[in-house]
């Protein structure tokens, strides 16, 4: 008889796509941060004037928001593949994780915060 | 069932002696892209948010921010997050490369991780003379 592992609550995700979502929001990433550079570099520094005006527009605006997806899905894999390698336990590695994700959660919500709110 | 046909057992579970093991340089780097990675999971993140934040609520604040920044542990600070980041960054790169099958050979990876240390330490010494 074959008898397949048990399945873990908090296992490996038995799949592909978390590599592959890491790999692409790193990709978004390093353009983003290419961005950021050419901006800087080419205006020969930043000053208020121009960082106001920066993220006054709402293609930026948008770009930044996409960045930080981007980031937030990265850093769960990456952290996510922390926990599962160092924290055994079950019961620790789910709360571990349930953090991560309210963690970065909370970052998505303070980006949003930060892009769209009153000032 | 001849000894012939029996499979070979060795003894599991097998316990590495992980102090007695030096690391290869490609091991170091992939370890630094996890520390970095994490630290900038933890403290980056937040501590950017703040910054761009600050910097956008008013040009008083801005000030501040950069006046803060200035000082001398605001520059450590910063040159330790720059290199975390331009760690992550190019040892992200390199295993972008691995995946695509460039230079995945034993010479070469450990050739382009020495390289990867090299090129964020060289990048971070730069942005430190110029803050300094």
């Amino acid at each position: 008889m074959v008898t397949r592992p048990l399945r873990q609550a908090v296992g490996a995700h038995y799949g592909w796509k978390d590599w592959l979502a890491q790999r692409v929001t790193a990709v978004v990433m390093a353009v983003y941060t290419l961005l950021v550079l050419g901006i800087a570099l080419w205006n020969g520094g930043v000053d208020y004037a121009l960082w106001k005006a920066l993220f006054a527009n709402g293609a930026w605006k948008l770009a930044t928001f996409v960045f930080m997806l981007a980031l937030c899905w990265h850093a769960w894999i990456g952290v996510r593949d922390i926990w599962m390698d160092y924290v055994k336990p079950v019961g620790l590695r789910l709360a571990l994780e349930a953090l991560t994700v309210l963690a970065l959660a909370a970052y998505v919500g303070w980006t949003v915060q930060i892009l769209w709110g009153a000032r | 069932m001849s000894a012939l046909d029996r499979p070979v057992v060795r003894p599991r579970p097998v316990y590495l002696n992980l102090i007695g093991i030096r690391l290869p340089l490609p091991g170091i780097v992939s370890f630094l892209h996890r520390v970095s990675g994490a630290v900038l999971f933890l403290l980056g993140i937040p501590l950017l948010l703040l910054a761009v934040q600050c910097s956008l609520g008013s040009a008083e604040q801005f000030a501040s921010l950069r006046s803060a920044l200035a000082h001398p542990l605001g520059k450590l600070v910063t040159i330790g997050f720059v290199w975390a980041y331009l760690h992550h960054f190019c040892a992200g790169i390199r295993f972008l490369l691995l995946d695509l099958h460039v230079a995945d050979d034993l010479a070469p990876a450990r050739r382009s991780s020495a390289a990867v240390l090299a090129v964020s330490l060289a990048l971070t010494l730069v942005v430190g003379v110029r803050l300094w």
